[in-house]
C-alpha cells in the first residue's frame, strides 16, 4: 500500500511542480510585455532610476571588485604552466583576455550580480507587497508597476555592463599581476598583446549581452518580489527563488547568445 | 435631498468555494461616517477593498462619485483614487522613506503644486496628527500608534473626499485607540469627509458613528444606528457586543 501512495504523492509534487513553472513562465512573459508597454509612458522617473542605479552599483561593487581581480589572477596562475609545456607563454595576456572579455567576465559578473541583486530586489519588494506598501501605492493613484518594477529593471539593465567592464579590468590586472609573478613582463609588453589579441568582435557581443543579463536579473526580481505571498515566509522564498531563476535564466541565455553571435562574427 | 457619496449595489465576492460577500448594497451618504462591523473573515477589509478597486467583485457594481469603479479603465480609475484614501491595517507607510517622504509622495506624484504649498501642507497635517517632531523619522523608529497617526495623515493630506480605515485602532491600547478614534472624527467635522471605518473597537464606532452596518456570513445582518444595534435581542450580537466567547 506504501508505494503506490508514494508514487501518488510524487505525481502531485512533479504536477505542482510543472504548475509553478508554467505559472513563473507566464508571469515573467506578462511582466516583459508589461515592462515594455511602460518604460516609454511619461514621467520616465529619471530619478528613480538613478537612486537605483547608485545603490546597486554601490552594492555590488565590492564583490565584483574582488572577483574581477582574481578570476584574472587565478586563470593565469592555472594556465602557465599548461603553456610553459608549449613554450607558448608569450600567449597567456591574450589567453586571458580573449576568455575574460568574450565569456568569463560578463558571465561571472552576471551571476554574482544575481545573487546580489535579484535576491534583494525579491526581498525587497516581497516585504512591500506583504505589508500592503505597494497597495498603498496603488489607491493612492500611482502606478506601481512603473515606480517599482519598470525603474529597477531599468537600472539593472544599465549598471550590470558597467560593471562588467570594470571587472574585465581588473581580470586583466590580476592576470598581469599573475604573470609578473612568475616571470618578468614589461607593462607595455602586456597591454600591447592584449590590445592586439582583442578585436571588436569579440568586444561588442561580451558586453552587449550583459545588457540582457541585465534585464532578466531586474526582471526576476521584481516578478518574485511583486508577486511575493505568504507572509514573511513569502518574502524568504521569493528572495531565494529570484537568484536560483536568474542564474538558470541567465546560463541557459548566455548559451544561446554564444551561438548566435558565433554565426554572426 | 443628500447625495450618496458611495453606492453598493449587489455585491459578491467568493474565494474559491466560499462565499465573502453575499449579494451585499449600501450606500453612504456624504459626509457620513459608516461603521462596518462582523466577525474576523466575516468579508469587511474584502468590502473595502472592493471598494478601493484592489479587488474585483464576481458581481455588482460599485460607484463612488457617479463612476463605477470596476468599469474604469486604469488612468481613469486613479483619477478617481486621488479624491480616496485608504488606510491600511498596518498603516502601510513606505518603510524606505522619511515621515516627511510619506507625506508628500501622493502629493508630488497627483497633484500640480508648488514645493511650498507641499511644505505647508505637510506640516499642518502633521500638526492636525500631533506628530511635528516626526517629519524626519523613518517609519521603523515609530511606535504603532505613531504609525497610525503618520498612516492618517498620509491619507488626508490630499483632502479626499472619501477615506476607507480599515481596523484603525487595533492593536492600539485603549488610550491611544480613543486619540485616533476622535482625531478621525474630528477630521471628519473639519474637512467634512466621508469615511467608511471596518473596526471591532466598540469605543471606537461610539465615537465615530453615524450609522453602523454588521456583516455576517457574508451579508448585512444589520443595518442602523449603533444603539439600536446594542439592544437588538439576537444572541450572536449581544455576544459580540459583551465580548464573550462566541459559541455558534
Amino acid at each position: 500500500m506504501k508505494i503506490p501512495e508514494v508514487i501518488f504523492k510524487q505525481r502531485l509534487k512533479f504536477r505542482e511542480q510543472f504548475y509553478n513553472f508554467m505559472a513563473t513562465v507566464t508571469g515573467l512573459t506578462i511582466f516583459t510585455i508589461e515592462f515594455f508597454k511602460q518604460a516609454f509612458i511619461l514621467p520616465l522617473e529619471a530619478s528613480e532610476i538613478k537612486k537605483h542605479m547608485d545603490e546597486l552599483g554601490v552594492k555590488t561593487f565590492p564583490i565584483v571588485t574582488i572577483t574581477g581581480f582574481i578570476i584574472g589572477f587565478v586563470l593565469a596562475l592555472q594556465t602557465q604552466p599548461i603553456l610553459a609545456r608549449f613554450g607558448a607563454t608569450d600567449f597567456l595576456p591574450a589567453m586571458v583576455a580573449i576568455s575574460v572579455v568574450r565569456e568569463l567576465g560578463p558571465v561571472i559578473t552576471a551571476l554574482i550580480f544575481a545573487g546580489r541583486v535579484s535576491s534583494g530586489i525579491g526581498a525587497e519588494l516581497g516585504s512591500m507587497r506583504v505589508t500592503e506598501q505597494i497597495d498603498a501605492m496603488d489607491v493612492s493613484g500611482v502606478n506601481p508597476f512603473k515606480y517599482l518594477v519598470v525603474t529597477r529593471i531599468i537600472a539593472t539593465t544599465m549598471i550590470l555592463p558597467l560593471l562588467t567592464v570594470y571587472v574585465i579590468f581588473l581580470a586583466m590586472v590580476g592576470c598581469f599581476i599573475a604573470i609578473a609573478i612568475a616571470e618578468p613582463m614589461s607593462v607595455q609588453y602586456f597591454i600591447d598583446s592584449v590590445i592586439e589579441s582583442i578585436a571588436f568582435e569579440d568586444f561588442i557581443p561580451g558586453v552587449s549581452k550583459t545588457f540582457i543579463f541585465g534585464y532578466i536579473v531586474g526582471l526576476v526580481g521584481c516578478y518574485k518580489g511583486y508577486t511575493t505571498v505568504g507572509g514573511t515566509e513569502g518574502v524568504g522564498k521569493s528572495s531565494t527563488t529570484s537568484v536560483v531563476i536568474a542564474s538558470m535564466l541567465i546560463l541557459i541565455v548566455d548559451a544561446i547568445l554564444v551561438k548566435i553571435s558565433v554565426l554572426i562574427w | 435631498m443628500v447625495e450618496n457619496l458611495v453606492e453598493i449595489f449587489n455585491l459578491t465576492k467568493r474565494f474559491d468555494d466560499k462565499v465573502i460577500l453575499d449579494d451585499i448594497s449600501i450606500n453612504v451618504e456624504k459626509g457620513e461616517n459608516l461603521i462596518v462591523f462582523g466577525r474576523s473573515g466575516s468579508g469587511k477589509s474584502v468590502l473595502l477593498k472592493c471598494i478601493i478597486g484592489l479587488i474585483t467583485p464576481d458581481k455588482g457594481e460599485i460607484s463612488i462619485m457617479g463612476k463605477n469603479v470596476h468599469n474604469l479603465k486604469i488612468k481613469k480609475l486613479n483619477n478617481l483614487r486621488k479624491n480616496i484614501s485608504f488606510l491600511f491595517q498596518s498603516a502601510a507607510l513606505y518603510d524606505s522613506m522619511t515621515v516627511r517622504e510619506n507625506l508628500e509622495f501622493p502629493l508630488i506624484r497627483n497633484f500640480n503644486i508648488s514645493h511650498n504649498v507641499i511644505n505647508e501642507k505637510i506640516i499642518k497635517t502633521l500638526e492636525l496628527v500631533g506628530l511635528e517632531d516626526a517629519i524626519y523619522k523613518m517609519p521603523s523608529e515609530l511606535s504603532g500608534g505613531m504609525r497610525k497617526r503618520i498612516g492618517l495623515a498620509r491619507s488626508i493630506i490630499t483632502d479626499p473626499k472619501l477615506i476607507l480605515y480599515d481596523e484603525p485602532t487595533t492593536g492600539l491600547d485603549p488610550i491611544t485607540s480613543k486619540e485616533i478614534s476622535e482625531l478621525i472624527l474630528n477630521l471628519q467635522k473639519q474637512l467634512n469627509m466621508t469615511s467608511i471605518v471596518v473596526t471591532h473597537d466598540l469605543i471606537c464606532a461610539e465615537i465615530i458613528a453615524d450609522r453602523v452596518i454588521f456583516l455576517r456570513d457574508g451579508k448585512i445582518a444589520y443595518q442602523g444606528a449603533l444603539e439600536e444595534l446594542k439592544t437588538i435581542q439576537d444572541p450572536f450580537l449581544q455576544n459580540f457586543f459583551s465580548n464573550k466567547l462566541l459559541n455558534e
